[in-house]
């Protein structure tokens, strides 16, 4: 018995032990404690960050191979849970920059403290996206985008029926049943048009929102069951209207690449801004600076569409083909103070799922 | 037992010190990895500017949201657990007992569920069963009832394996017996199998039901937002309104659900013999009397199939429904999606780099659930001689099963915030993940180990010590006979589960060495004009490399097991 078993162990063990991650990513670790403590330049910085959090690689080691630091990601869930760990952990950051805060949970973060004043040299542009009330400076602008009721211009088409135009649009009867949206609880754009509502309302986007369901609004939990599942045009569902973004509608482009099917609806976006900031307390605040000051070079801010799939802040840093043609922006989107978002986020919270479920 | 609890009291203490050797390295891995965080985490929710603030907690509890949202917790889960039951039982039968062809195959394809992201599944059970969908008619969309086929879609593999482990090498002779003295097959089930069964079925449920009443994705995906569960509500709480004081009140009414829960189990798992006579069965043919088993197989099998064809049938259509197969998707998957003229890149790298990383640290995370669960089924499993020794086996018994019922994103926040400082500065460890996933596989690895180790008789121990055999000696070839069966079982389980796991990884992932149900859950979560068709490809992916690992795992064997 044993002289098949012991063997057939030794096999197991080490086949299994060449492909174990042990040993191979302790030497990083021992690095980084090594390297704890030290202000001057070079050594591990590290950038906290949302899990959509992308950049090609190239532009990585280019950053690194320029200003000698070395470049450590860590994501931590979605935007709000990076935000809820970071104000968890303020007394002893989770990193040296976080990268990923928007406006809708930056009243969150500045109330905490989370983030150091820093302001490095910043591009023709970005201060139109600086963050209002943010008088300290700690953020950083780095990309934007809206989030906007989108339609399935084909399928108006084929019906013969004209598309709506505005969020009032939304509860005509000629539109029941026909939107899909997700929810403000469980999705961030789903959040973000219900801050577009209350922007537009003011203290009466609650009767607005029981219309909107009155008319057969769905509420979906996230973004992909709204598009890839009920949308007519992301995965074949029964609704031609959805909540998605100002950019998708570069992503449904025809074979031919002449034209797209589906276009946002301009007069129904909120936008979202993400920044960048130091870390208070942050063990390598001049790495920090560096990684701030590289989210607005112009190849990281060209890169972002293609990567992140939002507009860089910077002038001139050039979009996708696609983009520039098919995606137009709003002129004026909605906006709600990140103060007042602050302060209200849950009443508004609460009040919303109190008319959905209804 | 008179006799057992008259002997010496310095060898009852040799014999606590030996138990404790034993549970020491589990017993500090739980304590940091699980006691440290989740207390860290529900202190800051209780107390209030330095002082215990319960009217606080009190008062959340008494909200009439906070009662709607346990009882759906609740009867959720114990329906989807006794569907699960009732349908892995035969199906574990006419897999483990009966020989067929292909049963190999369909066992792996029945544990694939289990490890597919529960978002992509999601959005493939929606598309099915959506307005639009080829099952849209059932009017399930956003029901319970979808909930509930959510969630015993995804664990009945637990019972099929479970049970079926230890039901494989049970002696059929005494039912045989039975049967020729004129006993019906209902009743020899009954008064034979049953008994011998029970410890199995019992742990098998107890940890399905667990499962479920943490399940996060399928109760957000296919029951919308009219449906809240303690797992939901806690992550609204401490993600979306930072209501740390609230999700700690939710957070200590699971730990004690969960614990009352766990004292049931042990009560019901308890038999007054649990040794089982254990040799290796070679399964029989089916016979005329095996039919329903056979058809609840097939039935589930079915069920299980019919979302996964959906996934697979979504993947090869990147043109939707009505446009032509193409395996476009899939080869996008080592290109970083690329859309066509635009020169995207939606991964960070490419899936097979993430399959790979998915692969390595799931034989981290089974060797080390094995060597913990190992070390616990041991302990567990040594007849007591005290009051005492026993009753501190029971209590580490249900301490490691708790893991299971706490929530991912208590145990997540929990780690950022109680182990930030030296010497337990492990925020960066690159083992932290390995280990979290351990952690949820362990459990498993524990509840199919137990009842094997604990049907070996003990005298057969007893026997080859007296014949000069050391403890290490003993085990190989007393235990590991009867236990490497189960225990190959169990580390198949545990690297499953740490190919599927997507809660505690997502909070611990670098986002630059992401594991697959991370890049999947990527892919899907934004616009792109193959992301959704590549996180299905990918699934596949996923689910193809699953059910092959499981086929590796069964070829494994030892000739000479069974030749006691």
């Amino acid at each position: 018995m044993r002289r098949t078993t012991v063997p057939a162990l030794l096999t197991c063990a080490l086949a299994l032990s060449s492909c174990s991650l042990v040993g191979t990513g302790d030497d990083e670790a021992a690095d980084r404690s090594t390297g704890d403590g030290t202000t001057e330049a070079g050594g591990p910085v590290v950038l906290v960050t949302h899990d959509s959090f992308s950049l090609p690689k190239k532009l990585i080691r280019a950053f690194e191979a320029e200003t000698g630091y070395e470049l450590e990601l860590r994501a931590n869930g979605d935007a709000g849970s990076m935000t809820s760990q970071l104000v968890l952990n303020v007394d002893n950051p989770l990193g040296d920059v976080a990268f990923g805060v928007d406006n809708t949970f930056a009243g969150r973060a500045l109330e905490a403290g989370v983030f150091a004043p820093y302001r490095g040299e910043w591009p023709d542009g970005v201060e139109e996206y600086a963050l209002p009330g943010d008088d300290e400076g700690v953020l950083t602008p780095v990309d934007n985008g809206d989030v906007c009721v989108n339609v399935d211009t084909a399928w108006f088409d084929e019906e013969g029926l004209e598309p709506p135009q505005t969020l009032e649009d939304l509860t005509d009867p000629a539109y029941e049943d026909l939107f899909v949206t997700s929810g403000a609880t469980t999705s961030s754009p789903g959040f973000a048009f219900l801050l577009a509502t209350i922007a537009a309302y003011g203290d009466e986007w609650p009767s607005y929102w029981e219309d909107l369901l009155d008319n057969g609004a769905k509420v979906v939990p996230g973004w992909e069951d709204a598009y890839f599942v009920d949308f007519t045009a992301g995965g074949g569902g029964a609704r031609p209207i959805v909540l998605s973004y100002d950019s998708s509608p570069a992503f449904t482009t025809t074979d031919d690449g002449e034209d797209t099917t589906t276009a946002a609806l301009l007069d129904t976006c909120f936008e979202q801004v993400e920044y960048v900031g130091v870390l208070a307390g942050a063990e390598n605040p001049a790495g920090a600076q560096a990684v701030v000051d590289w989210m607005l070079t112009p190849e990281v801010q060209a890169a972002l569409p293609d990567s992140m799939y939002v507009f860089p802040v910077a002038d001139g840093a050039g979009l996708p083909e696609a983009w520039a043609e098919f995606a137009p922006r709003p002129e004026e989107p909605l906006a709600v103070d990140a103060a007042e978002i602050d302060e209200n986020r849950d009443a508004w919270l609460t009040e919303w799922q109190d008319i959905v479920s209804r | 037992m008179a006799a057992a609890r008259t002997t010496g009291g310095g060898s009852t203490a040799g014999r606590l010190a030996g138990l404790a050797g034993l549970a020491a390295l589990p017993a500090v891995v739980l304590g940091i990895f699980f006691v440290l965080p989740v207390s860290g985490m529900v202190a800051r929710g209780l107390v209030d500017d330095g002082a215990l603030d319960l009217a606080g907690v009190l008062e959340v509890l008494g909200r009439p949201r906070t009662g709607r949202v346990l009882w759906f917790t609740v009867w959720s889960s114990a329906v989807a657990t006794t569907v699960a039951v009732a349908l892995g039982l035969p199906a574990a039968y006419a897999l483990y007992r009966l020989r067929w062809p292909g049963r190999r195959v369909v066992r792996a394809c029945l544990l694939v569920p289990f490890v597919l992201p529960t978002v992509v599944v999601g959005v493939a059970f929606r598309q099915l069963l959506g307005e639009a969908g080829p099952l849209g008619f059932l009017g399930l969309d956003g029901t319970a009832r979808a909930i509930l086929a959510g969630l015993v879609f995804f664990n009945v593999a637990v019972v099929i394996r479970g049970v079926g482990a230890a039901w494989e090498s049970l002696d059929a002779r005494p039912g045989e017996a039975a049967a020729a003295l004129g006993a019906s097959p209902g009743h020899v089930f009954r008064t034979v199998t049953w008994p011998q069964l029970r410890p199995a079925v019992v742990s098998s449920a107890s940890v399905v039901f667990l499962f479920c009443a943490t399940a996060f994705g399928v109760v957000l995906t296919l029951g919308g937002l009219r449906y809240a569960s303690v797992e939901t509500e806690i992550y609204l709480l401490t993600v979306q309104r930072l209501d740390l004081q609230a999700a700690a009140a939710l957070s200590i009414v699971q730990l004690l659900a969960v614990t009352a829960l766990l004292l049931l189990a042990a009560r019901l798992r308890a038999v007054p013999d649990p040794t089982v006579a254990r040799r290796s069965v070679p399964p029989r043919r089916p016979r005329r009397t095996d039919v329903v088993p056979l058809a609840v197989t097939g039935l589930l099998l079915a069920f299980v199939a019919l979302p996964v064809a959906a996934l697979v049938t979504g993947s090869l259509q990147p043109d939707g429904p009505d446009g032509g197969w193409s395996l476009e998707a899939y080869r996008a998957l080592d290109g970083r999606g690329t859309a066509p003229g635009q020169g995207g890149t939606a991964l960070v790298v490419p899936v097979t780099e993430a399959l790979v990383t998915s692969l390595r640290t799931a034989v981290d995370a089974t060797w080390m659930a094995l060597l913990l669960g190992g070390l616990l089924a041991l302990l567990l499993t040594r007849r007591s001689r005290s009051r005492t020794e026993r009753r501190v086996r029971s209590v580490l018994d249900g301490l490691f099963m708790l893991p299971l019922g706490v929530s991912a994103v208590t145990l997540g926040f929990g780690f950022l915030i109680t182990l930030d400082e030296p010497p337990l500065d492990l925020r960066d460890s690159p083992l932290l993940i390995p280990l979290a996933q351990a952690l949820v596989a362990l459990p498993l690895v524990v509840r199919t180990l137990v009842p094997v180790l604990g049907g070996v008789d003990d005298r057969l121990r007893q026997a080859a010590q007296s014949l000069g055999a050391g403890p290490v000696r003993t085990l190989v070839t007393v235990d590991l006979p009867v236990a490497w069966r189960p225990l190959l079982a169990a580390g198949g389980f545990a690297f499953a589960v740490s190919l599927g796991e997507f809660g505690a990884t997502s909070f611990l992932a670098r986002p630059d060495d992401p594991t697959l149900p991370v890049v999947i859950f990527r892919l899907i979560g934004r616009p792109g004009p193959l992301n959704d068709e590549m996180a299905m490809a990918a699934s596949v992916v996923l689910a193809g490399t699953t059910a092959l690992v499981m086929l590796l795992v069964e070829r494994l064997r030892v000739p000479s097991v069974g030749a006691l």
